[in-house]
């Protein structure tokens, strides 16, 4: 068992470009879901335009990247507008399903064999980033290496990395301001009780409508982070699960906290990859009975997933706040 | 009725495709894909043909035995690749909407994928035909729905519990089923389904007695309790695959029948039993609600629980012969649903969106009004196929579900109460 290699692969995936996109995903629900209340389980919707409107403009219709990104975050953004007229007013329950069928309607038409003409259906998309990575500072040859044993970037990664975690900063410090605007004392007093906050005269549905699209807007950066990250999209890589692990990130850190997302989403791939990482070294390791070894061969990342589940129940059950939270905050007995 | 083939296995909502990219030689900048039907039948000499953006051929190829075509271009770009149509065996045609060409972008050094849907050429059924069809299988796919969603829709009324881990527990009755059918003694299917009718009513006594009754007494919020339902749904679909493995497998038994033809409709026994002892259970609930003490018990609680308890009704116990109920429900409506479609981990939950677009749109807590809507959800849902591809038909219920909460947020048979 080779610890190096447990923590350095850890260690990698908490400051990667997984946990920069995951980072962007919580903070966009942090105020859909941590600020306002709004209990959208349709973040991933959010993420998949962002990713699609970005390679679509490039692969399909061959504009450049720089197009292709406004367009990603322009659809996200539509998608607010579109799913939150019908259902913002609904039961905080309703709001939840109906925003999980949305992403899944988006989902399926994508990846349809209908699709292929437009966004390659059930065949991914691929683009050339290559206008993002003109740009790389990084030396990348084939042999550039940045880092120590298993925790190494490339240069490409390198640069992608640096270009996420500074959005990252950036939106968080925006969010930061926001929220402790006036406008973002209004979202709270939504989340705490609406109906109060409407019989003062502020408009309810106006302010829910304002925190779905910035959030979204944010969810929608987090997939052009993965479209320029992998050159393309993947219509499995969006399902619902990519919320609930949203939502683990988000709930680990913290809710409607600053940093908490962040926070959170780093925690969330460390924990992940390190589990998944443990077993794989625990599997070759020749004192395990045959049976037990065979069983964990290929199961790694099944069983680090379903590790995911049980931490959202546990977490709810011992501490909602998160690790940075403030318990009374999530109190609210969502509506 | 038409079958319609993918020249890729492609997945219904939740389960893993296998997209492989065939690319026997990487490295090589060509075009290559598989001409196919479903996932077992593949094309021999059907001849395509790549030609630059100018227009000039560059190559051509033919599929092998496995249906597998390459083409080697000579660097990055963009190509048409056109079908032969006329080297398609007998009978086969392109799927409607296809067209034999495509344009397809090759990067350097990697092979791009070129999808050609082919579908077998209308048997001439005539459009009633095929109508009739499709509305007795969205009967079916409604009333297995229906029985779904009675358990969730009473845990609700009674609870007031979101349940997202409710797919799960159809998923564990199909599965469980697959496994007393297959592996442990290889029973028959039949009593494979009354053990799992008993395993699954117990496993809801756990989980209300073990889990959900100490969390309602530490009064925890909604939201708090939609995230757990949301963790155990993702924990017990893990465990499932854990187990079970992500292949769809079917059941052993009732595999192939020969169907009984009624007018237009012809129908396996296989499907008749399922409407029947659906129909059987779903009378069965009505009754009880309606006319035990025990339905009225129930009715008193899911009312109000406190005046309940007043009035001397053990509300506990209620509870608990609920959730006994609906999970029983739920994995005897898995059983069906695995022997109508093959069984995997992803079953339940790919259900579950339908569930709660029926119980939604008939009217939560309601429940005449979520069978109503779970028949709609499963009508409409196998109807639309006779107009869009069947690979579409899940985005019909979800979109009428949205429909349906701008239009009647309090659903068709729900008595309207503002929210916010």
């Amino acid at each position: 068992m080779d610890f190096d290699i447990i923590f350095g692969n850890a260690a990698r995936a908490a400051l990667g470009p997984e946990a920069i996109i995951l980072a962007l995903a919580a903070i966009g629900l942090n105020i859909h879901f941590g600020y306002t209340g709004l209990l959208n389980f349709g973040q991933v919707g959010f993420i998949m335009l962002g990713a699609y409107g970005t390679s679509v403009t490039v692969a399909t219709f061959g504009w450049s990247l720089w197009a292709g990104i406004p367009i990603g975050l322009f659809l996200a953004l539509a998608l607010a507008v579109t799913l939150g007229i019908p259902t913002l007013r609904l039961h905080a329950v309703m709001f939840a399903i109906a925003t999980i069928a949305a992403a899944e309607i988006i989902r399926i038409l994508i990846g349809s064999t209908d699709a292929i003409g437009l966004t390659g259906g059930p065949l991914s998309v691929s683009f050339d980033a290559g206008a993002f990575f003109d740009l790389n500072p990084y030396a990348d040859g084939p042999q550039d290496r940045y880092g120590v044993g298993t925790f190494a970037f490339t240069g490409q990664q390198m640069w992608v990395i640096t270009v996420g975690w500074v959005l990252v900063a950036l939106v968080s410090l925006f969010v930061f301001l926001i929220v402790r605007s006036p406008w973002g004392r209004v979202l709270k007093s939504i989340r705490e009780d609406q109906d109060a906050a409407r019989s003062l005269g502020k408009n309810v549905f106006w302010y829910k409508m304002q925190a779905l699209m910035i959030g979204g807007v944010i969810g929608g950066m987090a997939g052009v982070i993965d479209a320029i990250k992998t050159s393309g999209a993947d219509p499995n890589g969006f399902r619902p699960q990519v919320t609930f692990y949203t939502y683990t990130a988000l709930l680990l850190g913290g809710a409607a906290t600053y940093l908490g997302p962040v926070l959170g989403a780093i925690l969330f791939w460390f924990l992940r990859e390190w589990i998944e990482s443990f077993l794989r070294q625990l599997s070759a390791e020749a004192w395990l009975p045959n049976a037990v070894a065979d069983f964990l061969e290929g199961s790694e990342g099944i069983i680090s997933v379903a590790m995911v589940g049980l931490a959202l129940v546990l977490l709810m059950l011992f501490r909602p706040q998160g690790i940075t939270g403030n318990r009374t905050e999530m109190q609210l007995d969502a509506r | 009725m038409i079958l319609l083939g993918l020249a890729l296995g492609l997945s219904m909502m939740l389960a893993t495709p296998a997209l492989a990219q065939d690319n026997p030689d990487p490295g090589q900048t060509e075009l290559n894909g598989t001409i196919r039907f479903g996932f077992n039948q593949f094309f021999e000499g059907v001849v395509i043909t790549v030609a630059d953006s100018a227009g000039a051929e560059v190559g051509q190829a033919v599929t092998d035995a496995d249906g597998r075509w390459n083409v080697r271009v000579p660097g990055a770009g963009a190509y048409r690749v056109s079908i032969d149509t006329g080297t398609l065996p007998e009978g086969i045609r392109l799927r409607e909407g296809q067209e034999a060409v495509v344009d397809a972008v090759v990067d350097a050094g990697r092979g791009r994928a070129v999808v050609f849907a082919v579908g077998e050429a209308p048997k001439g059924t005539p459009f009633g035909e095929r109508a009739a069809q499709t509305v007795f299988n969205g009967f079916k796919f409604g009333l297995i729905i229906a029985m779904s969603a009675i358990g969730l829709s009473l845990i609700y009324g009674t609870t007031g519990l979101v349940n997202f881990a409710h797919g799960e527990l159809v998923t564990f009755g199909a599965v469980i089923a697959w496994y007393f059918n297959s592996s442990w003694g290889g029973l028959n299917l039949v009593a494979a389904a009354v053990l799992t009718v008993i395993v699954c009513g117990m496993l809801g006594a756990g989980l209300e007695s073990g889990l959900f009754r100490p969390l309602r007494a530490r009064r925890l919020g909604i939201f708090q309790l939609v995230v757990i339902t949301i963790g155990l749904s993702l924990l017990g679909r893990q465990l499932i695959q854990l187990f079970f493995g992500a292949e769809p497998l079917p059941y052993r038994d009732f595999q192939v029948q020969k169907r009984w033809e009624f007018g237009p409709w012809a129908v396996t026994p296989r499907e008749v039993t399922t409407i029947a002892v659906i129909l059987a259970a779903l009378v069965a609930v009505g009754l009880m609600l309606q006319k035990t003490r025990f339905g009225k018990a129930t009715r008193a609680v899911a009312d109000n629980a406190d005046l309940a308890a007043v009035s001397g009704i053990n509300v506990n116990r209620v509870v608990l012969i609920v959730w006994v109920m609906g999970a029983a429900l739920a994995g005897l409506g898995g059983v069906f649903q695995g022997l109508d479609a093959d069984i995997d981990p992803f079953l339940g939950f790919q259900l579950l969106l339908l569930i709660f677009a029926g119980v939604e749109l008939g009217g939560l807590g309601t429940a005449y009004g979520s069978l109503a809507g779970s028949l709609i959800i499963g009508m409409s849902t196998e109807v639309s196929t006779l107009w869009i591809s069947p690979e579409l038909k899940f985005v019909v219920p979800l979109a009428a579900l949205i429909l349906v909460l701008l239009l009647r947020p309090q659903g068709l048979f729900g008595i309207r109460a503002r929210v916010g």
